[in-house]
């Protein structure tokens, strides 16, 4: 029996989340500025999927590089059942956005249970290697079916946000508190995981695998479980982006996409929980101040990642832990 | 998916040798780049990420070369000559920081090089495609008729030209005393330490080797096409199956997968013209599945 849940943090967690959620909401009335809301939004669906490939990186060790995979499956499932006649013949009405939703994270937790089972028996850059192929594989198919997905071009048409439970995601507000409460809930719920027996479990597999397989832990289900839950929040992330741009990319399963969630991972820090969504936010707002100012992105980014790998050494919630877990040490000797 | 169109060019020899030519073309100069990088993995146990930037370096600079001197081979020389310079510096100044690092930071600190280098070559030379540097003119001839299939001449010469590296780097690789104790390296680099050899030297040199293969190939593709910004992202990725498909390490392997990659896409691109990558990388993962050491690596 694999337990998930930890309960003597969650009503802490859970104000904390709320709390978060509220005041999220509040800035948008105080800062009415469309510019800040949007980098808000895209700061928790790129912190969802860098999440996600941390529980495989941080906690597990694992360096997967072909997690976008994952994000463009949820992306063109939400975007192909949006688009496709099936929802008029049964009638979804108002609940198609839900429906399309959760349908995302199904399929794209199907993709990993398929990528995963095969993937988890290699080890370190094996591992990456395979699902760089996986990946690569799932791109070439997206651009070779150019009648389904649009090829190159990307899943264009566009399709309908109908409302459903007073929640009209055409209105930017709607959207807006929509996105973040459900980024600001599977947080919540991941962190629980994480702080589980079960998430022990993921962290005593990647410093010693052979402690708890001796201790009678099936390490392969672990990590296969850890995979699927890492791909399908990566495909609740790629839905959500999809609803954003009412569309889907083919460079969202192409391998540089993958490289994002990474940057982030690195920028923020592996070893703090909420350390890639740290990342997420420098990542974008690093976007969104170097793209008004100058073309060369890739030389600024360059730069920043650069000195993060040689000076800094670690994230920078990483770096903040630490240096706050110094000073309390200090204090206590004086 | 043109299965009639595969079948039919399987039974016009015509077709079969065009498409032979050109896969052996695309082969032999993904081997020239994939060697250089299986090489430095072998040795440095470091995947080097930024090894597609430093093939796009080798056609820029052979495009410089040639635009002041007009002379083909000076600037295939110079231009590799070049990134073996870069190589060097960037192995000395940054690489040797993370040879004990976390498999993550050595990665990233390859690709962020790979962001800079894209941008820098944009602001020095322009973001237009530069036009490619054009064939020498001893193979500006008309081009050769074999059963009815067009070979360029000059496809033939990159061929050969790629031949003779792989045979020079064999016999480099086992028949001299620098290849030994490479190979010696890669095995037991404490050891060698023991007995006196500098591996610090050997690590640079293997690096600068690598960073020369890349350039060349670099330099020999600004020949047959354009140049422009991102140009090695693409043979980074090919370089990345060829060297998983033969075996980390194995240059002989690299050899083999090199072949292997450039016929698939030449014939895939008659049956599956949409899905030519896809059948590489299918490639890929059935090598990773059933034998992930590679078809030439060695179990570990």
């Amino acid at each position: 029996m694999i337990a998930f849940f930890k309960k003597d943090t969650f009503f802490r967690d859970a104000c904390l989340a709320l709390f978060s959620w509220i005041s999220l909401v509040i800035i948008f009335f105080v800062i009415p500025d469309p510019g800040i809301h949007d980098i808000i939004q895209k700061v928790f669906i790129l912190g969802l999927f860098a999440l996600s490939l941390n529980i495989l990186i941080g906690y597990l060790g694992l360096i997967a590089f072909g997690h976008a995979a994952f994000f463009a499956a949820g992306a063109y499932t939400l975007g192909l059942f949006l688009q496709s006649d099936f929802i008029k013949i049964y009638n979804f009405g108002a609940f198609s956005i839900p429906v399309a939703i959760i349908l995302s994270i199904c399929v794209s937790a199907i993709l990993a249970t398929f990528i995963g089972s095969i993937c988890i028996r290699l080890k370190d850059i094996y591992f990456s290697f395979l699902t760089l192929a996986f990946q690569m594989v799932l791109y070439s198919i997206i651009l070779a079916l150019v009648d389904i997905t649009g090829g190159d071009q990307g899943l264009m048409g566009g399709f309908s946000k109908p409302p459903f439970l007073g929640i009209d995601l055409s209105k930017p507000f709607d959207f807006y508190a929509f996105t973040i409460f459900i980024s600001i809930f599977v947080i919540l719920m991941l962190r629980q995981i994480i702080e589980s027996p079960f998430g022990y479990g993921l962290r005593m597999i990647r410093d010693n695998a052979e402690r708890p397989a001796a201790l009678g832990f099936n390490n392969q289900n672990h990590k296969l479980i850890a995979f699927i839950i890492a791909g399908s929040i990566a495909g609740l992330a790629g839905s959500l982006q999809a609803l954003l741009d009412v569309g889907a990319y083919p460079e969202w399963a192409f391998w540089a996409k993958s490289a994002e969630p990474l940057f982030m991972i690195l920028l923020g820090g592996m070893n703090t929980f909420l350390g890639p969504l740290m990342g997420a936010l420098i990542f974008e707002i690093l976007n969104d101040f170097v793209t008004a100012n100058t073309k060369y992105y890739g030389l600024v980014l360059g730069l920043v990642i650069l000195s993060f790998v040689l000076g800094l050494k670690q994230g920078l919630l990483d770096w903040i832990v630490m240096k706050f877990k110094e000073s309390k040490n200090n204090n206590a000797q004086n | 998916m043109e299965f009639a169109a595969f079948l039919e060019c399987l039974t016009s020899a015509s077709c079969i040798i065009s498409q032979t030519a050109g896969g052996l073309k695309i082969g032999m100069l993904l081997f020239l780049v994939a060697s250089g990088l299986t090489l430095v993995f072998g040795v440095l146990g470091v995947i080097n990420f930024a090894h597609g930037a430093l093939y796009m370096l080798g056609a820029y600079f052979s495009w410089q070369v040639m635009n002041v001197t007009g002379h083909f081979g000076l600037s295939v020389f110079l231009g590799a000559l070049g990134v073996s310079i870069v190589g060097l510096l960037f192995e000395r100044g940054l690489l040797n920081r993370v040879y004990n690092a976390e498999l993550l930071i050595q990665i990233l600190l390859c690709y962020s090089i790979v962001l800079i280098l894209d941008d820098l070559v944009m602001i020095i030379w322009g973001d237009e495609f530069l036009s490619s540097i054009g064939v020498p003119e001893i193979f500006q001839v008309p081009p050769l008729f074999v059963l009815d299939a067009v070979i360029p001449p000059f496809h033939l010469a990159i061929i050969g030209i790629s031949l003779l590296l792989a045979l020079s780097l064999w016999l480099l690789m086992t028949k001299t005393r620098f290849g030994h104790l490479v190979r010696a390296a890669a095995v037991n680099p404490k050891m060698l330490e023991a007995l006196g050899i500098n591996t610090t030297v050997i690590r640079a040199s293997v690096f600068v080797l690598g960073s020369f293969l890349a350039g060349l190939g670099g330099a020999l593709a600004s020949s047959i096409g354009s140049v422009v910004s991102g140009m090695g992202n693409s043979i980074l990725v090919e370089s990345f199956i060829v060297t998983v498909i033969g075996g980390m390490g194995s240059i002989g392997g690299a050899f083999l997968a090199s072949i292997i990659i450039g016929m698939s896409r030449s014939f895939g691109a008659v049956a599956m013209p949409l899905f030519t990558d896809g059948i590489m990388f299918l490639i890929m993962v059935l090598v990773l599945i059933l034998r992930p050491q590679g078809l030439m690596g060695d179990k570990k």
